[in-house]
């Protein structure tokens, strides 16, 4: 065991500070530290997704990054997208389009989609597919993940549009 | 009746009944991050386990010294067989009538089995002491091919030695666990020495795993001072769990309780009892304190657990105009170490002898014979039921090749070879009584749809092409017709452990008209807790939207044996519709009371009882749910409640048609699917959105095993495959769009017509990718080649065929 360090985060908003060793994964601290159990463990090794946060802007499988080079970040997680009662676009399509099945990649997904829609707002099948492939299914085969994203994409547009 | 009265339409979709894409209630949560799975359990003072693995396939454990691991502080305990031996907890039973070592004891025999748990404050310290844990091993013969298993010296399973009766018969040899034989050998063997055509083929269904995303874990809680037990899981079989916790553990079964939180996927993966889950227990019970553990990646590929390892030989005999007349089949199946296959007790090859398949045939033979090896142990059924994989895979495999021995059309061969709608219910040659199918409607609706015979032209000008050398791809036409047997089963031939295979469901109709229904069985992702709540809305008239369903907490549900095999809709929904009805007919007598007429003179109609004949008195469920709890109604009870325990007097046989076509370089390997049509009927459609959904993942899953995904082991026993980099998954961007379609062939036992579906497309998808695949290479002389196929193995066998020269 090594000396722990003084981490401070901002995640979904929210100023976090605590005491971490160095070595810990951020999916660990976030889980067991913060209680933000959204993000889920599903290979540590950075092949299955289900552990995909947004740091400073980017789209980050948060098992196989030290939560020390974490620090300072601002992070948000499936716990910052959207509220109960006013789901965020993606949520409310992977639910229309039957987008989940067991749910335990879902946060990933979702968490990955709203960056995807960001870097590429009007995306085509192929290019969904492919911004799409860090993040594994093994429930959907993928159809109706596409078709959700698909459609918020159509539904963010349309509401950009009408909003000018 | 005013004019604001509902009519009857609008009532019935107020329902979300049966038949309906309700959209699912469980995905609120799930979307949000809310879901619970055992992972995200953390209790006040908890611990974690992490177990020291052997690195060896095949030693003997020399020693253990454990104390510079105890020396880490936060470190609390290592527990070694010698531990549990006190207890008499060091083996513990397996589903397949074998034992098997929770922890090592003496020996091990597979890569990554379970030699001592580490216990300590949290995930890393208890990572930190596994590797101060030092084990001396000695090296021993490893085995790896189940072939030379069964001819070698070496004993694998030194505790069986002398044995020569296991549980399912006589033992062969020190390494052979057991031969089960099914029907007629002699009058088999008969029909294929006279027959005008015989095709013989050997092939090799190659291991693989479930891999759900989610891996195996538990956290045991033991409450010392009420001598209660709180164990929540990865279980797909809570009740199982709990009954042999007790069995294993001394704990009354009421002072245990086992919780199956949100799963993660399981495909078979989570029907197994494995060593971490009684680690944790034991542990919980030596530390008081709540101790998890949760597996990762490469500990659930090598040791939790594996599916298929199957090499099956057989001969199909027919006469030359293709009318099949005979099939034989041998397997030599590769258990691993320990037997823990999970079948019903008196399967051990599961359902294999479903192996006659979608077709009339009138004799059959079929033989299993089970070998221990230094593999993992734990054969599940992934995505199937028991063994139906390998079964559908053997005899599609086996009409292609008769299709060749008979230079005939695969897909004509099959159609002159179905059984007959006419000729339901059906008792194949290998026993099993087929409930119900309308086989040729679905395979011509299929043919028709893709428009086959276009596919066989462009197919053929392709290969004409090729050999021009004008293209260097090759189209292939993969076909497949499925039978599966799911539902099981009848408690007079099916049980675990000896716990017959009913499942129950109960129900409660609150004062206010909404309900609570349990069930003895637990959803990975299915949806359960929005089809069954349809089911229950048919039947009772109350809206699906108004019944919560709650399943996998054993102090609450009633006893059920688990989802898996396709058993949920049609044992736990059979259940359903059953207890929904006891709470109709008592609905009708308390209707008839508050309209003041005779039971006969009411009858139900949507949500409601109406008088016959005078629509316009009725009561409506809720008001009958009200009138069951606010009044005393003479000789009827108050309350409205029901519960059923349902034993399925068969299985159900969902069936499907499948076409697949695809071009492949015969460059690179690389196989491109252009088109996959999957036809599933699967008797009563709940929820068409569900059912297409799971359509899409087995598809996926059948993609995986056919293409690419295997658990290999070198000579040494080393696992090649043990992480995700290796072991193959597919992304979004290796997976096609799927075009689905149906036949609608009711089950006649199904209380409802139901007959299950979460595993046909994978049972039906994995022969028809590499039906596919072999397909494109029979214009140059190929007659089968093992999965998986991915891209190294099709380049080897275009370059074998040489067509790289």
């Amino acid at each position: 065991m090594s000396d722990k360090m003084h981490i401070k985060l901002k995640v979904n908003g929210e100023d976090k500070e605590f005491l971490a060793e160095p070595r810990e994964l951020l999916i660990y601290a976030l889980r067991e530290k913060l209680n933000i159990t959204g993000p889920h463990v599903g290979c540590e090794t950075s092949h299955c997704g289900a552990c995909t946060v947004t740091i400073d802007g980017k789209s980050v499988k948060s098992c196989t990054m030290f939560v020390a080079q974490a620090n300072g970040a601002e992070i948000t997680t499936i716990e910052g997208i959207g509220e109960p009662d006013a789901l965020h676009v993606l949520q409310e399509n992977f639910r229309e389009h039957h987008g989940l099945q067991c749910g335990f990649c879902t946060p990933g997904m979702i968490t990955r989609a709203t960056k995807l829609l960001e870097e590429n707002p009007n995306p085509t099948e192929e290019e969904v597919r492919f911004g799409m492939a860090g993040n594994i299914c093994r429930c959907t085969g993928y159809q109706n993940i596409v078709k959700s994203i698909l459609s918020a994409a159509s539904e963010i547009n349309a509401a950009k549009e009408a909003a000018q | 009746m005013n004019d604001m009265t509902p009519d009857r339409e609008e009532r019935s979709a107020n329902l979300k009944g049966m038949g309906c894409s309700r959209k699912r209630v469980e995905d609120a949560r799930f979307t949000q991050g809310k879901g619970n799975y055992v992972d995200d359990i953390k209790l006040p003072d908890m611990l974690h386990g992490d177990f020291v693995r052997s690195p060896y396939a095949h030693a003997r454990v020399v020693s253990v010294n454990k104390e510079a691991a105890l020396a880490l502080p936060g470190v609390v305990a290592v527990l070694t067989a010698e531990d549990l031996a006190p207890l008499n907890l060091h083996w513990m039973p397996t589903l397949a009538g074998d034992k098997q070592m929770v922890l090592a004891d003496g020996k091990v025999l597979f890569q990554g089995q379970e030699v001592a748990f580490v216990v300590a404050s949290d995930r890393y310290v208890a990572a930190d002491a596994v590797e101060l844990v030092e084990v001396e091993y000695e090296e021993l013969p490893v085995i790896t091919d189940p072939f030379e298993a069964l001819k070698s010296d070496v004993v694998l399973r030194e505790d069986l030695e002398g044995q020569t009766e296991g549980a399912h018969g006589p033992r062969k040899h020190h390494n052979h666990i057991f031969t089960w034989e099914q029907g007629d050998e002699a009058g088999t063997n008969q029909v294929l020495d006279n027959a005008e055509v015989v095709a013989e083929e050997t092939m090799y269904y190659h291991r693989t795993h479930p891999c759900p995303l989610e891996t195996c874990g538990s956290v045991a809680s033991m409450d010392k001072v009420n001598g209660k037990l709180t164990l929540w899981g990865t279980f797909q079989a809570p009740h199982v769990v709990r009954t042999v916790a007790s069995l294993l553990s001394g704990i009354e079964e009421h002072n245990i309780r086992v919780v199956s939180p949100d799963i993660g996927g399981g495909f078979g993966n989570k029907v197994g009892v494995y060593p971490g889950y009684v680690c944790s227990i034991v542990a919980s019970i030596v530390t008081g304190k709540p101790v998890k553990w949760v597996e990762d990646r490469m500990e659930n590929l090598m040791s939790t657990a594996f599916a298929r390892d199957y090499h099956m030989t057989g001969k199909i005999s027919a006469t030359k105009d293709g009318k099949i007349t005979g099939l034989h089949c041998h397997v030599t199946a590769d258990h691993g170490g320990f037997d823990a296959c999970a079948d019903p007790t008196k399967f051990p090859a599961g359902f294999m002898n479903i192996c006659t398949g979608s077709y009339d045939i009138p004799v059959a033979y079929l033989a299993v014979d089970g070998v221990y090896t230094n593999k993992a142990p734990g054969g599940v059924s992934y995505r199937c039921s028991f063994r139906v994989t390998e079964a559908v895979y053997f005899i599609e495999r086996m009409i292609e090749v008769l299709a060749i021995e008979l230079d005939m059309d695969a897909a004509e061969l099959r159609r002159i070879n179905f059984i007959k709608k006419e000729q339901f219910p059906y008792t194949a040659a290998l026993g099993w009584e087929y409930d119900s199918g309308d086989y040729h409607t679905a395979w011509d609706k299929a043919l028709e749809t893709v428009e086959y015979d276009a596919l066989r032209k462009e197919q053929a000008e392709r290969v004409e092409a090729f050999k021009r050398g004008e293209t260097r791809k090759l189209m292939g036409v993969g076909l497949s017709f499925f039978t599966e047997i799911v539902g099981a089963g009848p408690v007079k031939n099916c049980d675990i452990l000896g716990m017959g295979m009913f499942d129950s469901c109960e129900i409660r109709i609150h004062p206010t008209g909404s309900a609570i229904a349990r069930l003895g069985t637990i959803s990975q992702g299915q949806g359960h807790a929005t089809t069954f709540a349809q089911i229950l809305a048919s039947e009772i008239g109350i809206s699906a939207d108004s019944i919560t369903i709650e399943e996998g907490d054993t102090d609450t549900a009633p006893y059920g044996l688990g989802t898996y095999g396709s058993r949920s809709t049609p044992v736990a929904g059979a259940a359903t519709a059953m207890a929904g009805r006891k709470i109709r007919a008592k609905a009708q007598m308390i209707a008839a009371y508050l309209l003041e007429v005779h039971d006969d003179d009411v009858e139900f109609d949507i949500d409601r009882f109406v008088v016959k004949g005078a629509p316009e008195r009725f009561k409506t469920m809720k008001e009958i749910a009200y009138a069951a709890y606010n009044q005393a109604i003479p000789g009827i009870e108050p309350g409205l409640e029901a519960v059923s325990y349902y034993d399925p007097p068969n299985m159900t046989y969902p069936f499907g048609a499948y076409v697949c076509v695809m071009d492949i370089d015969v460059d690179t390997g690389v196989p491109e699917i252009r088109r996959f049509y999957a036809l599933d009927d699967c008797g009563t459609r709940i929820n068409p959105m569900i059912i297409e959904g799971q359509v899409h993942g087995g598809l996926t899953e059948a993609l995986a095993v056919a293409l690419g995904q295997e658990i290999a082991y070198d000579d040494l026993g080393n696992v090649k495959t043990g992480t995700l980099m290796d072991f193959f998954l597919p992304t979004a961007w290796e997976v096609p769009n799927y075009e689905t379609d149906y036949t609608v062939t009711p089950s006649p036992h199904h209380p409802i017509g139901a007959k299950g579906v979460g595993e046909s497309p994978h049972v039906g998808g994995v022969p028809c990718f590499s039906n596919a695949v072999q397909d494109a290479f029979r214009a140059f002389g190929l007659r089968h080649t093992n999965m998986p196929h991915d891209h190294w193995r099709i380049w080897q066998t275009a370059n074998g065929l040489g067509l790289h020269d």
